[in-house]
């Protein structure tokens, strides 16, 4: 993009500025408009899995329904609590939202487009997740009231907790791919399976670790079965018990942001991201862009997310944190061993 | 030109949120704005190129040591009288501490008058890694040259962790408290503990 803003007669340094501005636009816009939809999605399956038929009122089929909710939120009061800790109370919900935006400067919706191709591409997705969790933990500690805080302790240790076995599964994908660029690890899945399939899930060694990162994703999400941060029934409604109007929305807008991402990750570093399924040219296959491809199988994983928020019940704290580190943990650093001395094996040669 | 305008932000900022680690009142705000110290620090090492030091400065000590930092300086029962009672108490050691780290400033700013530290050229090893991106030429330093030295502080790592956990764990024998069998937990079906009655009209259940 910078050298179309070249060709119009910038120079280097203001067309780079003005293609990064536009660039940053035009994966923040849509994915605001992605979220309201998704949280739409979100509903409907819902419901559909409860017999009931979810938002149809607002706008043809209740699509403009997520609309219409921002638009209520948007014209409430914004209470800030008077014992509160006013400034850290604000920068909450922002820094929740700020960081799930983040993240999507490395996603690549095709082979060329994507906002900053570097090279430690995954690393960073791993250090911005990590830098979620502030924005609950200081919403909660500054809301000075018991419900939000015990919400924002469940909420650090959890996300840490899982964070330690995704950084794991992250180095199995990176041993696998040879790389940490998201671009070329998607690029060393074209063909995968036996020329045919796209994707590392074909594989005996990373479909448990796929499995794996999924669970782990809707725990680092908390999204339902990990939702202990917000369980109502335990916690009213966790770190955002007093949060009103569009600091709440933002949290709201933030936490959807964040479940797309995760989709996003399941689909580059299993399922081929931007790559069609298959590798063969049936149809005019290759033909197809490759964000409609990524954003179909984000499309999928959300629908499991879904899915499992309709039908799986609530973990207990303590089991939890017992999946964390007494399951994934050893089990993930199981499969860097088996995954690194597979390859030690297959591509490297070991010494006689 | 937009580097030094990047570079004189993080720095500033490091600084300033380093000051107000200090100054500030609350413990909670110390370590926000050491986490935010970090976080430029982590700025800074992107703009010398070293852009996986950053990544892990941002993993490691942002998203894991800062976060349990945080977690037990929020459970803190901060009573600020009492704070500042400890003041006078406190005094000369804080002065103690204070002369050494001015003793320190000269010593260090009177080293850096006397001009730079004569370190040798690089040798074979080091040389060739210049060209390569910084990860591999991290992976080839740790595993090449100092792989001896990086797996044994791999293993004193490991000893210490399985320390601290020996030394906190306690087992909890059968009918404790707290005992749990996740086995037994996830064993049992609905009809080892429900049982379905259909009462007649009008009768009871006899339990």
């Amino acid at each position: 993009m910078t050298a179309f803003f070249q060709s119009l007669g910038m120079s280097y340094e203001w067309a780079w500025f003005v293609a990064t501005v536009a660039g940053i636009l035009l994966i923040a816009l849509p994915l605001m408009l992605a979220v309201a939809m998704i949280i739409y999605v979100d509903r409907k399956v819902w419901a559909a899995m409860a017999l009931r038929r979810g938002p149809n009122v607002v706008g043809p089929f209740g699509l403009m329904q997520s609309f219409a909710d921002g638009l209520k939120v948007f014209l409430q009061e914004t209470i800030i609590p008077s014992a509160s800790n006013k400034g850290l109370f604000l920068i909450g919900p922002i820094v929740t939202f700020t960081v799930a935006l983040l993240a999507w400067a490395v996603i690549p919706f095709g082979p060329e487009a994507v906002l900053a191709d570097i090279n430690i591409g995954l690393l960073y997705v791993l250090a911005i997740s990590s830098l979620g969790v502030y924005g609950v933990v200081i919403a909660g500690w500054a809301s000075n009231s018991k419900y939000p805080f015990f919400s924002a302790m469940r909420a650090a240790a959890q996300m840490i907790s899982y964070e330690v076995s995704i950084g794991f599964i992250l180095v199995c994908v990176i041993l696998y791919a040879g790389t940490s660029n998201l671009n070329d690890i998607i690029e060393a899945q074209r063909g995968h399976g036996f020329g045919l399939v796209n994707g590392f899930f074909f594989n005996l060694l990373l479909f448990p670790i796929w499995i794996m990162f999924l669970i782990s994703s809707l725990a680092e999400t908390a999204r339902a079965p990990f939702d202990l941060t917000e369980a109502e029934s335990e916690l009213v409604a966790g770190y955002q018990t007093e949060y009103s109007s569009m600091s709440f929305a933002l949290f709201w807008l933030g936490e959807y942001a964040n479940v797309l991402l995760m989709c996003a990750l399941n689909a580059i570093l299993f399922f081929g991201g931007w790559l069609p399924p298959l590798n063969v040219d049936l149809i005019p296959w290759f033909d197809i862009p490759g964000w409609i491809w990524l954003f179909a199988k984000i499309f999928l994983f959300f629908f499991i997310f879904s899915w499992v928020k309709a039908t799986v019940p609530r973990f207990r704290y303590d089991q939890l944190m017992r999946l964390g580190w007494k399951v994934f943990l050893p089990l993930s650093l199981l499969f860097v061993v088996l995954v690194s001395g597979w390859l030690m094996f297959t591509r490297y040669g070991v010494a006689a | 030109m937009i580097q030094t305008l990047a570079f004189y932000l993080f720095a500033f900022l490091v600084i300033a949120s380093g000051v107000f680690t200090i100054m500030a009142r609350n413990p909670v705000h110390s370590v926000l704005w050491l986490i935010l110290a970090f976080f430029n620090a982590a700025g800074l090492m992107v703009m010398v190129g070293a852009e996986f030091i950053a990544a892990l400065l941002v993993i490691v000590y942002v998203g894991a040591v800062a976060v349990l930092f945080l977690f037990v300086v929020m459970m803190l029962d901060i009573d600020f009288a009492e704070l500042r009672a400890g003041f006078v108490k406190n005094f000369p050691l804080g002065i103690a501490i204070a002369l050494v780290l001015l003793a320190e400033l000269v010593l260090g700013i009177g080293a850096y008058r006397a001009g730079a530290i004569e370190l040798g050229v690089p040798n074979g090893s080091a040389a060739p890694l210049m060209d390569r991106s910084n990860i591999e030429s991290l992976g080839a330093v740790l595993y090449g040259e100092y792989l001896f030295l990086f797996e044994t502080a791999g293993l004193i790592l490991l000893v210490a962790m399985v320390g601290a956990i020996v030394l906190t764990h306690r087992e909890r024998p059968e009918g404790a408290r707290g005992h749990q069998n996740i086995g037994k937990q996830i064993g049992r079906r609905p009809e080892d503990a429900t049982e379905m009655k259909r009462p007649e009209v009008g009768k009871g259940v006899e339990l």
